[in-house]
């Protein structure tokens, strides 16, 4: 347990330190650069973390991202033009003295963390991530930083995610002790169902896998961009008993829509940190619960700080009170950001 | 305990009333004695252990986990049990295997006020998170995961292919772990001895007369009165009031129980004293005032005296040793007309024979039964014995025609199980005035039966082609379609911004011709109250 980072000297002498990035409503704003972090409404110049709704927007007159964002933007928002790519471990110089660098953030395909630095001061804006090996996307790199700006989605004590494996064998049991059905798996389009499909690969499971239409093109995206997913089909293309004992992947929205009536004797399962609540489960009618997140859960977020060790901490969105609590408790710097427009994703 | 943890979680997240079946009836029939008999007794809400509350649990987490953090848990999962089994930290030592549900049970049973606060956790640190939330939904004796007591009765009955009827009447003469009970239903010994037991009977049940005509000379009609159907019984030196579905509700109605002079076993409505049903003399008040008086586990004596309950005594099973169920139902009513004689009249009497010439003249009766809000007319075969369940021919009820009204639809909901993809249940309102000039919608009830499969789709296409607003599984639509709802009463209700609540809505014809504006007002469902 550190206690503090000590302030080191040369903050002293600067009459109001970090004055350069600000927290805004509807972004993080670096001010002598003139651009804006993961904003809420359309900029003339955005940085983004990574290409999920709250956080990646369309719009914008110039985004700065990883080609693999820049490209899940471009199939969502038509975002081609002013589209400036930075790649890993790439230091970019914006105006006004502030370089920006761009590091993995392990949540999904092309998520970075930002790391800003200006006049010796560094300031790291991880977007999501998480901190559990994910084969769709490279791991989370830890970078020292004075102030650390992060997510708490799942910031409460009772969200410990289980082993990945774990979740996956559940999946698997599920479709041998039922082959004449189809286990519907529940999955956010980009990012969580991409994930689920390599890992069931991983796990030895390369039967076809059936994808609602909305799923297609993100998968063939992440595909294109060198994550093999195996044998991807479309419901729409299959008869009811083509899917029986085999895996169908769609977005949660649809698992409980009519649409799911097309489907031979489904079970119903999502993969989602919030499955770790009993409730949560039942209120959408999951019949099988998978407790699959692209976060990371308490004890990665709190280890995660202390082992950043930062000045401060700032929490832009989920659970910030428990978190801001636990910074309490340990004599830690933190503070919440009131930013707008984030959401808890069906994570 | 695993088994037990995973048969919970299973059944938490199970939907199908089949599958919960096959669910339980597998562990019965997999796990040993004592360990299924306490499980089943955990199903039933049969376990109680006073030193476990939900209190209890919240003590022992703050002295593990930061209050600041234990109550922003607690809010997020809206449940104690499972936000502790979540919360609970690993042990620092290995704690020792996880108890077995018998084990589980006897410590539970061994704890004091005291010794739950270092023994409780000792507990849980054998545990993982679902044995937790398992042992604490068994210790706080709470399981609410939506098995009725029926339900796991029934499986159990399925688990050893016995009669679910032969179940419930051992079940309330056992205590767990209802070692007599596996006894009989999985190893064949001799069924469990109840004859001076006070145990439930299961009742005689009657099919809807739909267009039948029958004839008097065969049947004999009764009231069917509009309170709640009962089992009285006294054996040995003790007495209980069954409900329908054999809960036993003697604590809601400790006036009834020391009443009956000898042992017996009858059936009965359960009323309360008015003017409202029968006339003003020995009359029975509507249902809305039995209603105070249901669901208590301790009675004030204003209660008691405002709502004094009786009993209308349709049927007599056993009585002073001999078993009548056999019997005619004519030897059965000459025995019940002689035996109510000697109960006290304050509080037993008995539901009169309808004297009719022929089922027209019936017919006519019944059709002036409105006025005295009866619920209809039962026809009993004179020479029908006693026996569990429907059994076809042998009683029917002939409830009087409902009531009717045009209603709008305003609100949709998903349904469950088959029908979970399906707009299923449906909210509707009346006018609360005249509807040309500005009158607003209030919603008077809800249903989710009456229509076809066939009608179903077209509604679900309706709701979807119609809908305003969405809050979760909840539509709100155009208010462009008319219900004709058919129900049994209506009554005044502040629970309800009408102010009325109707019993037994159903939709009774889906008028797709007619104009909203033409639906019925509030005011014409508030003349038919009849408080
Ligand atoms: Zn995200």
């Amino acid at each position: 347990m550190g206690g503090t980072n000590a302030l080191s000297p040369r903050y002293r002498a600067v009459s109001a330190p970090f004055s350069w990035i600000r927290a805004e409503p509807h972004g993080i704003h670096v001010v002598p650069a003139d651009c804006w972090v993961d904003p809420s409404r359309p900029v003339d110049r955005a940085l983004v973390t990574h290409g999920h709704a709250d956080h990646a927007r369309g719009g914008h007159g110039q985004t700065v991202a990883t080609p693999e964002t820049l490209a899940i933007m471009d199939l969502r928002y038509n975002t081609r033009e002013g589209a400036l790519p930075a790649q890993y471990g790439e230091t970019l110089a914006l105006a006004g003295g502030v370089t920006a660098s761009f590091i993995p953030a392990g949540h999904v395909l092309g998520s970075a963390q930002i790391l800003l630095e200006h006049a010796g001061e560094r300031v790291v804006i991880t977007g999501d991530y998480k901190r559990r090996p994910d084969p769709t996307c490279p791991p989370f790199e830890v970078t020292p930083c004075d102030i650390f700006i992060t997510e708490a989605t799942f910031g409460l004590p009772l969200f410990t995610h289980p082993p990945i494996e774990q979740e996956i064998g559940k999946l698997l049991q599920a479709l041998a002790d039922h082959p004449d059905a189809c286990v519907l798996v529940g999955a956010y389009a980009l990012g969580k169902a991409q994930r689920v499909i390599a890992e069931l690969r991983a796990a030895g499971h390369h039967q076809p896998i059936y994808l609602h239409g909305a799923m297609e093109r993100m998968c063939r995206l992440y595909e294109e961009l060198g994550v093999p997913l195996g044998d991807l089909r479309l419901v729409a293309d299959a008869t009811k008993d083509q899917m029986r004992g085999h895996v169908v992947v769609c977005p949660p929205s649809a698992l409980n829509d009519r649409w799911s009536r097309r489907l031979p004797d489904p079970i119903t399962a999502m993969a989602s940190g919030w499955m770790r609540v009993r409730q949560r489960a039942r209120q959408r009618n999951v019949e099988l619960p998978l407790i699959i997140s692209d976060h990371a859960d308490w004890g990665e977020l709190t280890a995660t700080v202390e082992e950043v060790n930062p000045y401060e901490t700032w929490i832009t969105h989920g659970r910030e009170e428990a978190l801001l609590r636990w910074h309490e408790l340990h004599q830690r710097r933190a503070r919440a950001l009131a930013l707008v427009g984030y959401e808890d994703e069906d994570d | 305990m695993e088994k037990f943890a995973a048969l919970i979680d299973a059944l938490v997240y199970t939907r199908s009333r089949n599958e919960k079946l096959r669910l339980i009836a597998d562990y019965l029939r997999a796990t040993p004695d004592p360990d299924r008999g306490w499980a089943l007794a955990a199903l039933t809400d049969g376990l109680d252990f006073p030193a476990v509350k939900s209190s209890t649990i919240r003590t022992i987490l703050m002295e593990r986990v930061d209050p600041v953090l234990w109550t922003l848990s607690r809010d997020f999962v809206g449940d104690t049990a499972e936000t502790a089994s979540l919360l609970w930290p690993a042990p620092l030592a290995p704690a020792g295997p996880p108890p077995t549900v018998s084990e589980a049970v006897a410590l539970l049973g061994a704890m004091t006020r005291k010794s739950v606060l270092t023994e409780l956790p000792a507990m849980l640190d054998r545990l993982d998170p679902s044995g937790r939330y398992a042992l604490l939904k068994l210790a706080t004796g709470a399981m609410r995961i939506g098995i009725s007591s029926r339900l796991a009765k029934v499986a159990f009955a399925q688990a050893f292919a016995v009669s679910v009827e032969e179940v419930e009447e051992y079940w309330h003469c056992l205590a767990p772990p209802y070692a007599e009970l596996f006894a009989w239903a999985a190893a064949g010994a001799p069924p469990p001895d109840i004859a001076n037991l006070p145990t439930f009977r299961p009742f005689m049940l009657a099919h809807p007369l739909e267009e039948l005509e029958v004839d008097l000379a065969d049947y004999a009609a009764e009231w069917k009165w509009d309170g709640i159907r009962v089992q009285l019984v006294r054996a040995g030196d003790q007495s209980r009031v069954y409900s329908r579905s054999g809960d036993d509700i003697s604590a809601s109605f400790p006036e009834l129980l020391d009443l009956l002079p000898f042992p017996a076993v009858f059936d009965g409505e359960l009323l309360v004293r008015g003017s409202h049903q029968g006339g003003e003399e020995g009359g029975a008040a509507s249902f809305n005032a039995l209603q105070q008086r249901l669901g208590r586990k301790t009675v004030s004596k204003a209660m008691l005296a405002d709502y004094p309950a009786f009993v209308r005594l349709y049927d007599v099973l056993l009585a002073e040793g001999e078993d009548l169920r056999a019997a005619p139902w004519t030897t059965r009513r000459a025995r019940l007309e002689q035996l109510v004689t000697r109960l006290p009249a304050s509080h037993f009497d008995l539901s009169q024979v309808i004297a009719a010439g022929s089922f027209t003249e019936l017919a006519e009766i019944r059709g002036r039964t409105r006025d005295e809000a009866i619920e209809g007319v039962m026809l009993k075969r004179r020479d029908s014995p006693y026996v569990a369940g429907r059994r076809t021919g042998l009683w029917y009820k002939w409830k009087r025609d409902p009531l009717l009204i045009d209603c709008v639809l305003m609100y949709a909901q998903r349904g469950s199980g088959k029908r979970s993809s399906f707009y299923s249940d449906y909210t509707f309102g009346c006018w609360n005035g005249d509807p040309d000039a500005g009158a607003e919608l209030l919603p008077v009830g809800k249903a989710y039966s009456g229509f076809t499969d066939e009608e179903l789709k077209k509604l679900d296409r309706h709701v979807r082609r119609h809908t305003v607003n969405r809050f979760g599984p909840v539509r709100e639509t155009d208010r462009s379609l008319v219900f004709e709802v058919a129900f049994d009463s209506v009554h005044a209700s502040k629970r309800h911004k009408s102010g009325l609540a109707m019993r037994f809505p159903r939709i009774h014809r889906i008028r797709w011709d007619k104009p909203v504006h033409e639906a019925d007002r509030i005011s014409a469902l508030a003349a038919l109250v009849q408080d």
